[in-house]
């Protein structure tokens, strides 16, 4: 059923070099095939020309972080036994509505040569991809042993393409639909799964907002007995997540629906047993509008949990007081800023081993802010969790002593995003600029490999970064800087900077060009409403024929503007797919 | 042209409809001058919303689809003097704009967060000048954003209230009837129940002729119902949130509409010119 394709062998040629090829290709690729990592694969293909072409046999899963730096025919004919391909299309910034749409990243052409070329096809993930129904049907009806779907941040698609994947993918193990841009035309889709369908081991349909048919998904949990990810939607109730609870103890890690409920003390209680019998659960997310009152009935499933994302329950710091001295083995905490300060106090005293915290806006846009965290509540957590090395935090007001103190109590950081919320905002107890704060993170942090900036910087602030961020691998710049002075210091520095996104920032064409060594290195540069102008970019695609320099174009400035730069390496030139409003250079 | 259906992902709507160069905006760091944006208003052909311009006006978020809410677009604008949205839609007269039904062509429009020229100098006193929003800033995903739209935040006083007493009623009352009612939402969990027991209390007051027909599988006001309250009696249910704004009751899910309505009126649906029309759309598109 499996004929993997395989090269013929050049006998005599082996027989001659036999003293210099020590192992049969049959056992490089062997042993290749162990190694998993892309970035190891890809060394791995470098070394020679046997090491290349046992990688292009061996390698079974691929990895391209921008679809538009090579071609679905290219990838088919390096690699002829791919049964898992991971994808990324737009931007990262798309997911902010700076993108326009229909800019690009459509997975059609991917996969009408993937049916050509790996009809056994396996694995699908895609993040910031355009999908369409239609190709969501090709896909269904076109890889018999398809298995794994996972869409993140995508969109173009509706429930109906849904219904063509439950319909007709009688493998599918993973079916994974989170924060798409997506036209929910009802909860149809999960009857599709078949009767006979028992495979399936993931499920996260969380952010589809139609209800589902409630049996329908009590039978598929029933009979899928290798289930261990169930995420629900927000339109299951508690009781309903009881009953799934019970058909499927086994679960690994569960998202529920809404938590806001009324009930009795006997389904208070069956709730308790519910999650207490639940053995192997480590996950827990959703509790949608989860309130005191019923939060207790996720006690008895606290101790094993690792991952708790409390970000869509808008919990107060007593609540959350209250809850995490029973989730002392705590890796990672979401939570929404609800908590304040005084919750994230209680982060630090209940949950050593953190690893990982994010802190979300509960209103965003609150023209007051005299709510959420500020400083304190960042080092409280510092304090206590010293292996805390992923943060993201969203607040209102920070100073550099604060920071400073965070990063002498954690030096492992590896991810350091912090959004002072409101633009270009200083020290609030000094009124200086932000810079030493992010001086000191990337002086003490040497493994930061990502970093977001906010608050009030001048140049500074990227003098440090090209100085010290040696491991820094992406960057996230917005309403800072005060020169091209700025940007010049990390294109000269940051050796291992593969994604530089940068918004509203008084970098000039000076400062794209000093990077004119860099960028193929890179994986890609996002500029816009930044100082840049069409000849500047022109300049550019001039300079380094192998980047494709795109503008994407805005009706309301200059002709001489160019407002929206996106700049990426590609072995195939400029897209064929490109709008009238994106310009490539 | 064809009435796109409610029920789409606000996101897909939002990014369909959002005319991104008018609302984005650029910034100079302070006391840098940011370059003035003056934005036009633009109806783009398919979903046909309106560019507002609102300074000091209220922020919102996209609806999620949940309940086939409708949507209702502005986008901010730069300037600062306000403009009138187009399609004769009705606003809230405190400036913040929402556009209640409207019987535009199209009636696709989408909520999206508005935005307004940053001024961006230190010395500038400009009431409102410090805390302006920014396109995709601060940088949160559609599908967070519009969550915590649907639950807002409760403040202490609320989550104990809710938590406390075990009701909340609600004034109700009826054009031309002569007082009003009090009910307590508690007791209803859908908007089918609500309105039986409006009709109930009511009926005295002539609501008129109302068949039972099964209410539809979400908690949306079944059509056979809201044609019962509108052909039947002339009427439209609706009620007053939390912002001070009248609401077509039926929009959004049971339990934000128990945490929102403040108060409840039974109107008379020829005052309610343009909010009845589009609720009889959503009902069609909804079934």
């Amino acid at each position: 059923m499996d004929p993997v394709r395989k090269r013929t062998k050049d006998l005599s040629k082996s027989v001659d070099s036999a003293h210099l090829a020590p192992f049969p290709d049959e056992v490089l690729e062997k042993v290749l095939s162990l190694v998993k990592s892309h970035k190891d694969r890809s060394s791995v293909s470098l070394v020679c020309k046997d090491w290349y072409n046992a990688d292009r046999w061996s390698r079974s899963k691929i990895f391209i972080g921008n679809c538009y730096s090579v071609s679905p025919e290219i990838v088919a004919r390096r690699f002829p036994n791919i049964r898992s391909v991971t994808l990324k299309g737009k931007p990262r910034f798309s997911d902010f509505n700076l993108v326009p749409q229909n800019w690009g990243a459509d997975i059609h052409s991917w996969l009408v040569v993937f049916a050509q070329v790996y009809p056994f096809l396996e694995e699908l993930r895609l993040k910031r991809m355009v999908v369409s129904d239609e190709s969501l049907e090709f896909l269904a009806n076109s890889f018999p042993g398809f298995k794994v779907l996972s869409l993140l941040s995508c969109d173009g698609f509706s429930t109906d393409g849904l219904k063509a994947i439950a319909t007709h993918c009688k493998n599918l193990t993973e079916l994974d639909i989170q924060e798409n841009g997506i036209d929910d035309l009802g909860g149809g889709w999960l009857s599709c799964f078949p009767e006979t369908f028992v495979s399936l081991e993931v499920l996260n349909f969380a952010s589809l907002n139609s209800d589902v048919t409630f049996d329908a998904l009590e039978r598929l949990v029933s009979r899928c007995k290798a289930l261990r990810v169930l995420k629900v939607n927000k339109h299951i109730s508690l009781e309903q997540i009881q009953k799934l609870l019970l058909r499927a103890p086994q679960l690994m890690e569960v998202g529920t629906g809404s938590f806001q409920q009324e009930l009795v003390p006997r389904q208070f209680a069956e709730l308790e047993t519910a999650f207490g019998s639940c053995k192997n659960l480590h996950t827990l997310s959703g509790l949608w509008e989860a309130s005191s009152v019923y939060l207790p009935v996720i006690y008895p499933a606290c101790a094993n949990l690792t991952y708790l994302n409390l970000s869509y329950a808008t919990l107060q710091s007593d609540e959350l007081s209250k809850l995490l001295p029973n989730c002392s083995n705590l890796r990672r905490l979401w939570v929404l800023d609800t908590v304040e300060d005084k919750g994230l106090e209680a982060v630090g005293s209940s949950c050593p081993l953190l690893e990982e915290l994010r802190v979300f806006p509960a209103d965003p846009f609150d023209q007051d802010m005299v709510h959420g965290v500020t400083e304190s509540g960042f080092v409280a957590v510092s304090s206590g969790c010293r292996k805390l090395h992923y943060v993201l935090y969203f607040c209102r007001q920070m100073t550099n002593a604060a920071v400073a103190t965070i990063v002498k109590n954690c030096p492992d950081f590896t991810h350091f995003r912090l959004c002072i919320m409101n633009p270009g905002q200083a020290d609030y107890l000094t009124n200086d600029p932000m810079d030493e704060a992010f001086g000191a993170v990337v002086k003490t942090c040497t493994k930061l490999q990502r970093l977001a900036v906010s608050g009030l910087l001048t140049d500074k602030t990227f003098e440090y970064i090209g100085k010290y961020a040696k491991n820094l691998e992406t960057l996230s710049v917005a309403f800072a800087g005060s020169s091209d002075r700025g940007m010049q210091s990390v294109m000269e520095g940051c050796p291992k900077l593969r994604k530089l996104e940068i918004r509203d920032c008084p970098f000039g064409n000076e400062a794209l060009l000093s990077g004119l060594d860099k960028y193929e290195s890179m994986r890609s540069l996002w500029m816009s409403a930044c100082n840049l102008t069409m000849n500047g970019c022109r300049q550019l695609a001039k300079n380094m024929p192998r980047l494709n320099v795109e503008v994407i174009k805005d009706e309301e400035s200059d002709d001489s503007e160019a407002d929206k730069v996106y700049v990426y390496r590609s072995v195939v030139g400029p897209r064929r797919d490109a709008p009238p409003f994106v310009l490539t250079l | 042209m064809s009435l796109q259906t409610e029920e789409k992902a606000p996101t897909m709507e939002t990014n369909k409809g959002l005319n991104l160069k008018a609302t984005e905006l650029r910034l100079g760091l302070p006391g840098s001058e940011s370059p003035e944006r003056n934005n036009s208003e633009e109806k783009d052909g398919k979903s046909g919303y309106s560019h507002l311009v609102t300074s000091g006006a209220k922020r919102v978020f996209s609806d999620t689809i949940n309940g086939g809410s409708g949507k209702w677009v502005f986008s901010g604008n730069a300037g600062s003097d306000g403009e009138v949205a187009q399609n004769g839609a009705l606003f809230s007269p405190r400036g913040g704009a929402k556009i209640l039904g409207g019987g535009g062509a199209e009636s696709n429009i989408v909520k999206e967060s508005v935005v307004s020229v940053p001024e961006k100098k230190k010395d500038q006193a400009a009431p409102h000048a410090a805390k302006t929003q920014v396109v995709g800033w601060p940088p949160i995903r559609s599908f967070r954003k519009n969550s915590m739209a649907i639950n807002p935040p409760k403040n202490d006083s609320d989550a104990e209230e809710k938590l406390n007493s075990g009701c909340l009623y609600v004034k109700v009352s009826m054009d031309g009837a002569p007082y009003l009612r009090k009910v307590d939402l508690k007791t209803y969990s859908s908007y089918f129940e609500l309105s039986s027991g409006l009709e109930k209390m009511f009926s005295c007051f002539t609501i008129g002729q109302c068949t039972s027909h099964g209410a539809t599988a979400r908690d949306g006001l079944s059509e056979s119902r809201l044609v019962d309250l509108l052909h039947g009696s002339e009427y439209v249910l609706t009620y007053e949130d939390k912002d001070g704004d009248w609401m077509l009751v039926g929009d959004v899910p049971w339990n934000m509409f128990t945490e929102t309505c403040k108060r409840m009126r039974i109107m008379k649906s020829c005052d309610a010119t343009g909010l009845a029309p589009r609720a009889m759309e959503k009902c069609r598109n909804r079934n």
